[in-house]
């Protein structure tokens, strides 16, 4: 190998000699193979391929060769450090997959630790259920409404068709809020409301019909709290008045519904029942999402979601009484509606299979983290 | 109401074949809630049959006393030999008619009877009680002992008619009528096409003037009165036993014969009635309101101060019953006594039976106003029909003629309101246009005819509703009838078209985007009950005059402990928090949003009860709910244990002030709203680490807010983790402050200059000041500033902190040289220096 720092001189030109080329570059290509990682090969390019390496020098004497002389050099020169350069970069991409063969294999980690820095926070089915309830209808047009929870008498019970002392009054176990000094029992006008429906009746005194909305919420009723009863729940409830509105109409939006939440063989069934503020009146079942009704009369698959029943019992609901809408102001003689309402509760405890309504109340962030955001 | 089926064939004949599951199916469909189908008899077989008693020899060797029995079962045994059986039980006597259940038969419960030895003895049989056959309650729990009319050998379960079902319904409140036989009869005749036999077809003779004297003083309160006698009856009588059976079935317990005779037509034509024993009237029975202090003992032996809302029976002494809910106690039909001496039997041998019609609402008060609901007032509550009250009285009459030996005496007293029928004025197609189907009027008019009506017109039909059914008033409620006996499975599926909606409001968008941040950011939701007590602001530590101890108070709480409204989430939360902690999760982070209640001025008030003739008149709603306490939205989290687990990363972070903090400014954020944060002293906080936050309403610095760790004494007194927080802000202040849409920052995309800087301030000086003068003072130039460092310690000395701030500047349409951003970053730092006394560190 030559010395560095060597200045060109026509007496070294000697350096030139073919076969000194030659070995120079068999001396790098050697000191490249020899070369075990990319340390070392880059000591081994600055030696060989540098400003101060043999072939380097070499390259600069050829300007002192004569010049009949130059031609030829140039040429054994430049084919000796192509042959270097090819041979750096070969062992350059050699020696880099080696190291990122060892090395990356070397940074594994283990991809299967848990990670709970900040465990995931969750909203309350109750809420999200009713939220997702409510976009159903949001998406058919409807908007929501809102009431109060402590409600004036007049507008949870009066303006509802509930008449004094009407034995549909007692079916509902109403908290009563207490009045001024002097007054007693129920003489405020004021109580926890017990069902959503009052939202009805502020709305049709608020809007002009139509009227499309749909009234999720907070009710009260004086139920002591077990596993099927809480004196604290949530209702939806559904108001249309349009003219022209019919009982094939309530069908049809129930349908849609159950068949938005459940899936899109999903159906209704309605039976005849009472309430004061509809008339008709019915109560509607959903088909057993679980069985789809293929457990009724069939004992080796028993439902446990309906009972073998085939039906979840789901709600009340029917055409707007036209008492209701007298009393907002609405023209019955122009205008129909239809209503109805369930329990939100009921429908998380068969659509999640909740069997404990104590495990809604209770607020244990094990019962409703696994819930999340949406549901 | 409990209807057994062999009793309903009385009056529809069902096809043979149709079970009790089959009716039930029938009666939901026609909207009668038909909860259950009970099977009596389910697990019973015979033989069992009716034997005499020939001898009883007392066993008394054993610790109680047994009786070795011979009973003639005739030829049911096989041989017509007497049966010996061995009997625990005392009420039957030599010569006694009772049940006897053979060897091989099995009683319910799996009961299988066999041949079998015991106390001695071999016992082949077992002489039956009530209970064992599964009859229900007679009230005695004895042995039964049969009328002496019945044959030895005769098969006791046809007798006693054992195989039955029973259907229960669930009455609504509009159906009165189907609380009684004829009710759902009408019911399951229709739902199977078939013909009534309507019992209250009955031929009733014609009122005259003297029957027993009755003077109506409340022709409101009562409409109609029909009074019967019927004397010379046998004291002896016993109810048969299939009227006995009826009861049982129905669910009643069988009393005496006058008793059960007014039950059985109650049950039969939904008519309450009363019977009097005529020697213990004094003088003609009134009707008329109670007298103030006036006092009744009814029939349940409670004495009662009555109301002068209550109507009442009377006579020359006063109050003999509280009509239509419960009869006294004075003029109850005598049971028979024997005398011990001749064997005479006395007791009521006279009736005057009561059939009369009352107001509901009267009922319905004066039953909730004695805690006393009873047969007879559920069907008055839910409507009697006053056209069947004759004929209920001349039922009653028939059977105790027929069944006592009684004679009916030629008077009829009724007295009667006058009142016409009510008519239903109604298009033709109205069921139509309210199902949205065309039924067509043959239809409707069959369907109504079938509930009753007549029905006269052709496009416009004149409806008469019958007598039975006064909740059908107006149009909608023929309408029911119509589509409901047409089947609402029936009814097609149409979607209606709403007008395009709006989708949700801002505020409702709000409410959703504050759950998921907080969710987002690791809070558990949790919805708790809003019920509190003092006790749950004594926790909290507020102060006597805090507003918050102003509560909406529930007259009929759940619990006395609890007899408010939350007047702040915290209770409930910490509560939760609380909770999960003892159930072994302690690095917790729950949220709540909901509504807390504060009693505004001059609350609580009464909200006036508006008429609902029409729509009340705005002055009138905003009276209504100026009794209605103010509702605002909050949104609450509490904290405790780690915000940031340890783990295999490292360390953790357990969660504290800044965490509370800065869920607020989430919360915020979510609102479109900054918060002005200040330090604050307000319970249930740490004095020193509690925040309050402010928003900006039409220039008006507005409290919102509150964050940061709870006082000890309240995580003390509440049970909780040390160093627990906690946060409450009110959603709908933040709405009133939003800000509007964001506003878009332009962006520049000449290079960033930054700056940093040190600045020694007092440590009592708020961050926030000193990064508000900065703010201020470096000007339009200043991008951003961020602290990134807060400092104290040894090099500072005693009561002074340094604050490490990130300044990075930027102009919109240059580079900035590097004098301009050393301006800029003096200037901040001069009013820095000015409002503060900040001094540059190392300056």
């Amino acid at each position: 190998m030559s010395a560095p720092n060597k200045s060109y001189d026509p007496v070294e030109v000697e350096a030139l000699k073919p076969e000194e080329i030659e070995r120079m570059r068999d001396e790098a290509l050697a000191a490249f193979a020899a070369a075990g990682d990319l340390d070392a090969l880059a000591h081994a390019k600055t030696a060989h391929t540098g400003g101060t390496s043999p072939l380097a020098l070499a390259n600069r004497e050829i300007g002192a060769l004569p010049p009949q002389a130059k031609a030829a050099a140039g040429k054994i020169v430049g084919q000796a450090r192509g042959a270097v350069s090819k041979a750096l970069a070969a062992r350059q991409v050699e020696l880099e997959a080696e190291r990122d063969a060892r090395v990356l294999v070397e940074e594994a980690v283990d991809v299967t630790l848990p990670y709970d820095r900040v465990p995931a926070g969750a909203r309350h089915p109750l809420t999200t259920l009713m939220e997702r309830v409510s976009d159903v209808f949001v998406a058919m047009g409807y908007e929501v409404a809102e009431g109060p929870e402590v409600e004036a008498e007049w507008f949870n019970f009066d303006a509802l068709n509930f008449v004094p002392d009407h034995p549909a009054r007692q079916m509902q176990d109403t908290f009563f809020v207490q009045g001024p000094e002097g007054t007693t029992g129920d003489e405020s006008g004021v109580v926890l409301r017990t069902h959503t429906s009052p939202v009805q009746a502020r709305t049709l005194i608020d809007r002009e019909p139509p009227v499309y909305v749909v009234c999720p919420g907070r009710v009260y009723r004086t139920d002591e709290l077990d596993a099927t009863h809480t004196p604290v729940f949530h209702q939806i409830e559904l108001l249309a008045v349009d003219e022209g509105l019919t009982m094939a109409d309530l069908k049809g939006t129930l349908d849609h519904m159950v068949q938005a939440l459940f899936g899109p063989d999903m159906k209704t069934r309605l039976r005849p029942n009472f309430f004061p503020f509809t008339e008709p009146s019915a109560e509607m079942d959903m088909l057993c999402y679980v069985c789809r009704g293929e457990s009724v009369g069939n004992p080796d698959r028993p439902c446990r979601t309906c009972g073998s029943e085939g039906w979840i019992e789901l709600g009340g609901c029917g055409m707007v009484n036209p008492k209701v809408l007298v009393a907002a102001g609405v023209d019955p003689e122009k205008y129909s509606g239809f209503a109805f309402g369930f329990g939100i509760e009921r429908m998380l405890m068969f659509r999640h299979n909740v069997e404990d309504m104590r495990d809604m109340v209770e607020g244990d962030v094990r019962f409703t983290r696994p819930f999340g955001m949406e549901i | 109401m409990r209807v057994p089926l062999s009793w309903l064939r009385e009056y529809v004949d069902l096809p043979a074949t149709a079970t009790g599951r089959d009716v039930q199916a029938k009666l939901i469909s026609a909207g009668l809630e038909v909860e259950t189908v009970e099977q009596l008899g389910a697990g019973l077989t015979g033989p069992l049959v009716v034997g005499k008693v020939l001898t009883i020899e007392e066993l008394t060797e054993f610790k109680k006393p047994i009786r070795f029995c011979t009973v003639d079962v005739g030829q049911a045994n096989g041989t017509g030999e007497p049966q010996e059986i061995i009997c625990g039980a005392r009420n039957f006597a030599e010569g006694d008619k009772v049940v006897v259940a053979l060897p091989g038969a099995v009683l319910p419960g799996d009961f299988r009877i066999a041949e079998r030895k015991t106390y001695g003895r071999v016992s082949r049989g077992m002489i039956c009680s009530g209970d064992e056959l599964g009859m229900g309650d007679d009230g005695t729990h004895g042995i039964i002992v049969l009328p002496p009319e019945h044959e030895v050998g005769t098969d006791a379960t046809v007798l006693l008619e054992l195989f039955d079902e029973v259907l229960d319904i669930a009455v609504t409140p509009d159906r009165g009528y189907c609380l009684s036989m004829r009710g759902v009869a009408r019911e399951t005749a229709t739902a199977y096409g078939l013909p009534l036999r309507d019992p209250a077809l009955l031929d009733v003779p014609a009122p005259n003037s003297y029957g027993y004297p009755v003077q109506i003083a409340d022709p409101i309160g009562c409409d109609r009165f029909t009074a019967r006698t019927v004397v010379g009856l046998d004291p002896e009588a016993r109810s048969p036993i299939w009227l006995q059976r009826r009861l049982q079935k129905a669910g009643m317990r069988p009393i005496s014969l006058a008793v059960d005779i007014t039950n059985y037509v109650m049950f039969e034509l939904g008519q309450p009635l009363h019977a009097y024993d005529r020697t213990r009237i004094d003088g003609p029975i009134g009707v008329r309101r109670a007298a103030a202090g006036e006092k009744i003992t009814t029939l349940d032996g409670v004495k009662r101060v009555l109301d002068t809302g209550d109507l009442v029976i009377t006579d020359n002494r006063g109050p003999i019953g509280l009509a239509g809910v419960m009869g006294g106690a004075d003029t109850e039909i005598a049971d028979p006594v024997t005398d011990p001496e001749t064997g005479i039997v006395t007791g009521t041998t006279e009736v005057v039976i009561e059939a009369a019609h009352f107001d509901a609402i009267s009922i319905a008060r004066t039953a909730r106003r004695h805690k006393l609901g009873s047969e007879a007032s559920k069907r008055f509550e839910r409507g009697v029909d006053p056209q069947a009250a004759a004929a209920a009285a001349q039922r009653c009459v028939d059977l105790l003629v027929l069944l006592a030996g009684g004679t009916a005496e030629a008077g009829v007293t009724e007295i009667a309101a006058p009142s016409a029928p009510h008519t239903i004025t109604m298009p033709a197609n109205h069921p139509d246009r309210v199902a949205g189907v065309d039924y067509g009027r043959e239809i409707v008019v069959r369907r109504l005819q079938e509930v009753g009506c007549d029905v006269y017109g052709q496009d416009e039909l004149v409806v008469t509703v019958p007598s039975w059914r006064p909740d059908l008033y107006v149009p909608n409620d023929l309408a029911e009838e119509v589509i409901r006996l047409e089947g609402y499975e029936n009814l097609p599926s149409t979607l209606p078209k709403p007008p395009a909606g709006r989708g949700l409001t801002d505020r409702q968008r709000v409410h959703r985007r504050v759950g998921r941040a907080l969710a987002g950011a690791g809070y558990v939701e949790a919805l708790n009950y809003p019920f509190i007590g003092e006790q749950a602001l004594d926790q909290l530590g507020l102060d006597a005059d805090d507003d918050r101890r102003r509560l909406v108070k529930l007259v009929n709480p759940l619990s006395d402990e609890e007899p408010a409204l939350r007047t702040t989430l915290l209770p409930g939360l910490l509560g939760a928090l609380r909770r999960n902690d003892s159930r072994g999760s302690h690095d917790l982070a729950l949220f709540e949003t909901g509504l807390v209640f504060r009693p505004t001025e001059g609350q609580p008030g009464v909200a006036v009860r508006l008429g609902v003739d029409r729509r009340p008149s705005d002055e009138e709603i905003a009276r209504v709910n100026a009794a209605l306490p103010a509702q605002p939205r909050r949104a609450a989290v509490v904290l405790a244990g780690a915000r940031e687990q340890a783990g295999w990363w490292g360390k953790g972070r357990p969660s504290d002030w800044a965490d509370a903090v800065e869920a607020g400014r989430a919360v915020a954020a979510e609102a479109g709203v900054e918060l002005i944060i200040s330090a604050d002293q307000h319970a249930p906080w740490h004095p020193g680490r509690c925040a309050a936050f402010h928003v900006e309403v039409d220039g008006e610095k507005v409290l919102v807010g509150h964050a940061g760790e709870l006082h000890p004494r309240v995580v003390k007194a509440y049970g909780l983790p040390a160093r627990a927080c906690a946060m409450e802000i009110d959603l709908d202040l933040l709405e009133k402050a939003n800000q509007g849409p964001v506003k878009a920052p332009r962006i520049s995309s000449f290079p960033v200059a930054t700056q940093d800087v040190a600045l020694v301030v007092a440590s009592g000086v708020p961050a926030a000041d000193v990064e508000a003068a900065l703010t201020e003072g470096a000007g339009e130039l200043l991008e951003s500033i961020r602290l990134f460092d807060v400092y104290t310690g040894d090099q500072l000395g005693e009561g002074s902190k340094s604050l490490a701030y990130a300044l990075k500047f930027r102009a919109p349409d240059r580079t900035l040289t590097v004098d301009e951003a050393s301006a800029a970053r003096d200037a901040a730092v001069a009013l820095a220096t000015e409002r503060t006394g900040a001094v540059l560190r190392g300056a």
